[in-house]
């Protein structure tokens, strides 16, 4: 597994996350953009909603297929001169992505994005078999250079202000002029850039995710913003593509509906600024690709969401626009959401992946205000996926006991009308003797909401009271 | 001739917090020519046990709320939360082929927020009320994103004369309230709720208003320990003419 979940303590990374002043700064800043250009986006794509629907459509209709899709995708890879390797586990993706590498003598590796990468862990896993992996897209560089997992499943770095990739680039590149300018973020990609280019022409593999693998041709589909990934799968003698297996679509005008969803969905933009297709190794007569061509095919649990009230959540497209919206992202980031996926997204995966006993308060880290529903570009219910978890939760007990307990409590009386109005007549009289000029400042057995809040206290007597007192 | 038989759900905060609201609710319903009633088995919808993961118990408590409410032609509440309970989950809480499930989605079709039922069941446009206030108006998630409460509010506060209504930023994120949230997160919710009175302030307005009680109390209670200058009341006060009383969380 790549990172240790830290899902279990998301209560405290989300402290640490609020107390974290340069976290605060870049948050703040990130949360305009996204929001403004996918709106934007939108407003000029009258259809926009309509492809939506039609996204939905197609993955819904790949995942009840999904097992002839896959087969398919494979026969054209294997006809195209690739080999696809079957991982059910990120265990045995490492193994043969490591097996690959030794096949091919690698002691550099460059990397494309790859969210599936990231749930793998391949990066630790291939240093301490002494093979160096080099990120290629910048913010995936800067945050492997500060040893930092992905914040953002798009934004990789997005928790990093430009000062902070200052400092990370001062130390990690000693090589050069210790008088030159960073401060902009164009002297920043600008070095960056003349960095990576060295790691490209030594790397014997290049490893990329994929955005779609498409059925009835072969083709893997990235799309990406630097063009990073294209000279990771061009340049490399060996390509391997790690995709999980719901990244599958059937035909290329499928590929072609969900790309004009997507980048709009992501970044507001109309399409990413390179989106390529590959498929296969480099045939006699090619310019340039690679000798061998890999794609390597992960379950890790996804197959087990099929037929549960989970499935929809494999129609993701790894847009980004729900941790955009989302007003808890916004305010604690994506490092403590404790693993790799994070947001409303990763709410609803992470727990299907490493188990709702570690993930179980991520579900819970929701205020269901339902944002992340109404901007998805595949309409996934995730809200009502964040309630079906803490289902599971309450009915295996592992919800907090005070809060079953609270509940408890409080359904016995909701289901006997005389007993709660009498309870209802109770604690507002207790809550009106503790108010002091219509509030409460200090609950007893609330201190969570008074500490950074009042209570406003009841007006009188109940209205069930009152409009009894009228009626009669 | 005499108008529908309404039923008011008041909602165990308005019942427990705020009864004007539910007064409100009666003189809004009455003025429109509706019959009120107001069934006294009432309890709670159950959301909390909804949105808990207890199953069970939400089943149970909306099987209660059809039973009291099924004779009435309208169910209506001062709350897109509760609301959206009713008409969106109560149906998804019971299995396809359980008649309950049948009861459910038809007491759904008949049970409005108040404001989207005097706009888009009534079709009333024009309150002829008066109010001088500076005015903006929270959007409740619930409500705007489960039953497309947005323009229906804004219509009926657009009708008082010399109530100025300005926008906030971000009207349409959430305040942080989100139930049992608000004490599980209490740092996020926090955080969320101090944006959303840093919005309301900066508008100038001298009244933030919104649909929700739950949402109500989070901002002004915030608003209020942080000393805020805006005062807070739920919609229906301020369209049904009734802002004698003082605002939430104020004595006088």
């Amino acid at each position: 597994m790549s990172q240790a979940p830290t899902s279990a303590r998301f209560r405290e990374n989300a402290r640490a996350a609020l107390d974290d002043a340069s976290l605060q700064t870049a948050l703040h800043s990130v949360r305009r953009g996204f929001i403004g250009k996918r709106a934007a986006a939108r407003a000029l794509l009258p259809e926009f909603d309509d492809l939506r629907d039609q996204a939905r459509d197609i993955k819904d209709h790949t995942l009840a297929h999904l097992d002839l899709y896959l087969e398919a995708f494979e026969a054209q890879v294997i006809a195209a001169g690739g080999r696809v390797h079957w991982a059910e586990t990120d265990a045995d993706a490492r193994a043969i992505v490591l097996d690959i590498c030794r096949g091919a003598g690698a002691k550099t590796v460059t990397k494309g994005k790859s969210m599936i990468s990231e749930e793998c862990g391949i990066n630790e896993f291939l240093e301490t078999h002494g093979i160096r992996p080099v990120e290629t897209d910048l913010g995936e560089y800067i945050i492997q250079l500060r040893g930092e997992p992905p914040s953002h499943i798009i934004a990789p770095a997005v928790h990093v202000t430009v000062p902070q990739v200052e400092a990370t680039f001062r130390e990690a590149h000693g090589d050069l002029d210790p008088d030159r300018d960073l401060r902009s973020p164009a002297a920043l990609q600008r070095e960056a850039r003349r960095v990576l280019r060295r790691s490209y022409f030594e790397a014997e593999v290049g490893i990329t995710g994929a955005n779609m693998l498409v059925a009835e041709t072969g083709h893997c589909v990235i799309v990406t913003n630097e063009g990073n990934g294209d000279l990771t799968q061009s340049l490399a003698r060996v390509h391997v593509v790690m995709a999980s297996i719901e990244k599958i679509v059937p035909t290329l005008e499928d590929a072609g509906t969900l790309l004009r969803v997507l980048a709009r969905s992501a970044t507001g933009q109309e399409m990413s600024v390179y989106t390529t297709f590959a498929r296969g190794p480099k045939r006699s007569g090619d310019p340039d690709g690679p000798e061998e061509f890999h794609v390597v095919l992960l379950d890790n649990g996804r197959s087990r969401m099929l037929g549960t009230e989970f499935e929809e959540m494999l129609r993701c497209i790894r847009c980004g626009a729900c941790l955009n919206h989302c007003p808890v992202y916004q305010t604690v980031g994506g490092h403590a959401y404790g693993w790799v996926y994070s947001g409303p997204m990763g709410a609803v995966l992470t727990p299907s992946l490493i188990g709702v006993d570690e993930a179980g308060s991520l579900p819970n880290a929701s205020t269901f205000c339902g944002r992340c529903e109404a901007v998805c570009p595949v309409r996934i219910p995730l809200p009502k996926m964040m309630r079906h978890w803490r289902e599971r939760e309450f009915e295996a007990k592992l919800a907090p006991k005070a809060m079953r307990r609270g509940l408890g409590f409080w359904a016995w009386f909701a289901r006997r009308p005389r007993t709660y109005r009498r309870a209802a007549r109770l604690g507002g009289w207790f809550l009106r003797r503790l108010a002091r000029e219509g509030k409460v400042v200090r609950l007893p057995f609330g201190g969570n909401w008074t500490r950074d809040r009042d209570l406003p206290a009841p007006q009188g007597q109940t209205f069930m009271d009152q409009w009894k007192a009228l009626e009669r | 001739m005499s108008g529908p038989c309404v039923a008011l759900f008041v909602t165990c905060l308005v019942d427990l917090f705020r009864p004007t609201v539910g007064f409100a609710c009666v003189k809004l319903l009455r003025d429109a020519g509706c019959e009120v009633e107001v069934p006294e088995a009432q309890t709670c919808c159950g959301q909390p046990a909804w949105n808990g993961g207890d199953r069970k118990n939400a089943r149970a408590i909306a099987q209660q709320v059809i039973e009291i409410f099924e004779p009435y032609d309208y169910v209506v509440l001062p709350s897109g939360s509760c609301g959206a309970t009713i008409a969106r989950d109560y149906a998804e809480m019971f299995e396809d082929g359980d008649p309950w499930k049948e009861r459910a989605s038809a007491l759904g079709a008949r049970t409005h927020e108040i404001t989207a039922f005097l706009v888009d069941v009534l079709k009333i446009d024009n309150l002829g009320r008066a109010l001088s206030a500076r005015v903006t108006y929270h959007d409740a998630c619930s409500g705007l994103r489960s039953l497309g409460i947005k323009q229906q509010p804004r219509k009926l506060l657009a009708s008082i004369a010399e109530l100025e209504l300005t926008e906030m930023a971000d009207a349409e994120v959430c305040c942080g309230f989100g139930g049992t949230f608000a004490v599980k997160y209490p740092e996020i919710s926090t955080a969320m709720v101090s944006e959303k009175t840093g919005s309301i302030a900066a508008t100038g307005a001298d009244l933030v208003v919104a649909g929700d009680l739950g949402c109500l109390l989070n901002m002004a209670g915030r608003a209020s320990r942080e000393g805020r200058a805006f005062r807070a009341r739920h919609v229906v006060e301020v369209l049904a003419g009734m802002t004698a009383f003082p605002p939430i969380g104020e004595s006088k």
